[in-house]
């Protein structure tokens, strides 16, 4: 029925099977937005939020998305400032990931804000001393600029790529990508260094708090460096993903393997200054602000202990490092898709520990634990972009050339 | 945003926020525009064979 859609020389499922994948997706985005229309007719009050829950459910979604869409900005980086020629083969579906993470960013925001029809203030009338009007400004612009990098893979469709303007214009911008990729890269190093700023800059709340130079405090780095290097592990992962459910080999071993070997230096080295920024925070930091490192643990609801300290850096951070570095790891298909999956929790659990615990951890001694699970619309909201994406990745596979060696990997008899 | 909203002060907190936006937004303005400008030109001229 849509074969004159999908590219030429590939093979794609069957109209039917795909529309009834597409109908599940579009229940589950309804589901989402009537869960959003609730919020924003009757307001925060269908959320569980509180006073020491400000920063929830969605906020740790929109700084987990984020930093797992920086495969996009980071994969840019390598394919057109850098110049590695073989990642031309996975930059289209980086940018489709990307895209889809940053417009659940954006969506989540406008819910979260409480009055998005003033959202536009942020930039009118704009707090010039706020990290969070740089994350604005970059979020917002980073956006345009995933678009831009995604309009010349629509141009690509099949029946859009006979008409000669869309021919040229898509051809024009693969040629100018390379400064739209820089500008890219440049605005994702900001925003997602502000968005781990926000935190450090809290003195008040001594599990975020941490000293810095300027006024960039140590999570600026971090959480920049941590997106570089645990969003290309979330773009291999989708890819795997996108094979074993399609059935076919989309990217060769060698372009896995060359972003795999970045991202396990990457994290090693993440790594490294983690455990450093950790332990200096631990002995030196925390106890000059009159709490030992076991009072953020001990009393936590949750009861994880200092076991989530060790999940964090050790089992999804050092381990798939060890793995990615490795040529041996690497080789082997189980560990490295296990590698990617560990790297991809590791930094999610990083943005949930940094923004929960924070902001809910007791600071004065009238102060304790409060308790907060999300109520279903905050859970629905926040299902709502990953169906989304899912949908967007799944129209853009079968409607556009994503992937430029599925052809040579998957002959058409 | 602009020196016409009443608070803006020309202070160096404005100049690298709004500085940094606006030279963004130029960056991307200008390279729509090179883009489609360089589009139109080749379509006219009957250049459709780029691969």
């Amino acid at each position: 029925m849509d074969s004159a859609f999908i590219p030429k020389g590939v093979k794609r499922c069957s109209f039917g099977t795909f529309s009834l994948g597409m109908l599940v997706l579009t229940a589950i985005v309804f589901w989402g937005f009537y869960a959003a229309i609730l919020c924003w007719l009757k307001g925060l009050n269908q959320t569980n939020m509180n006073d020491s829950y400000g920063f929830a459910l969605w906020i740790w979604a929109d700084l987990a998305v984020i930093a797992i869409g920086g495969g996009a900005f980071f994969t840019g980086l390598l394919r057109y400032v850098i110049g590695l020629d073989e990642l031309k083969n996975i930059i289209n579906f980086a940018v489709i990931v990307g895209f889809c993470c940053y417009c659940s960013a954006m969506l989540i925001l406008a819910i979260d804000i409480g009055q998005p029809l003033r959202g536009w203030f942020i930039f009118w009338h704009a707090n010039v001393h706020s990290m969070l009007t740089e994350v604005a400004f970059c979020l917002s612009l980073y956006l345009s600029v995933l678009a831009i990098e995604y309009i010349p893979i629509l141009l690509e469709n099949r029946k859009i790529d006979e008409v000669p303007f869309f021919h040229n214009l898509g051809h024009t911008m693969h040629g100018a990508m390379a400064v739209f990729a820089a500008t890219g890269a440049f605005l994702s190093c900001f925003h997602q260094g502000s968005l781990g700023g926000v935190t450090g800059v809290l003195f008040g709340r001594p599990f975020g708090y941490r000293e810095g130079i300027f006024v960039w405090p140590w999570t600026f780095f971090l959480y920049t460096w941590s997106a570089a290097a645990c969003g290309p592990c979330f773009t291999m992962l989708t890819c795997k993903i996108t094979e074993k459910i399609s059935g076919k080999k989309l990217v060769k071993d060698n372009v896995y393997d060359l972003l795999g070997k970045i991202s396990g230096w990457m994290i090693g080295t993440y790594m490294v200054a983690k455990i450093a920024d950790t332990l200096y925070w631990a002995y030196v930091t925390s106890p000059s602000l009159g709490f030992a490192v076991m009072d953020y643990y001990n009393a936590h609801p949750l009861h994880h202990g200092i076991w989530i300290l060790i999940l964090e850096i050790v089992i999804c951070g050092v381990l798939p490092a060890m793995i990615l570095i490795s040529r041996k790891g690497r080789a082997n298909a189980t560990l490295f898709t296990l590698a990617t999956i560990l790297a991809v929790i590791g930094v999610c659990l990083n943005r949930w520990v940094m923004v929960m615990t924070p902001m809910a951890m007791p600071v004065m001694t009238f102060d304790s634990w409060v308790s907060y699970f999300p109520s279903w619309q905050e859970v629905a909201t926040t299902i709502l972009p990953l169906a989304g994406g899912i949908m967007i990745v799944s129209l853009s596979f079968r409607y556009l050339p994503v992937f430029p060696q599925e052809q040579e990997l998957n002959p058409v008899d | 945003m602009f020196p016409f909203i009443f608070e803006w002060v020309w202070d160096s907190g404005h100049y690298i926020f709004f500085g940094a936006m606006w030279y963004v937004i130029c960056i991307l303005t200008v390279g729509l525009t090179y883009c489609l400008v360089k589009t139109v030109k080749d379509t006219l001229a009957g250049d459709n064979d780029h691969h």
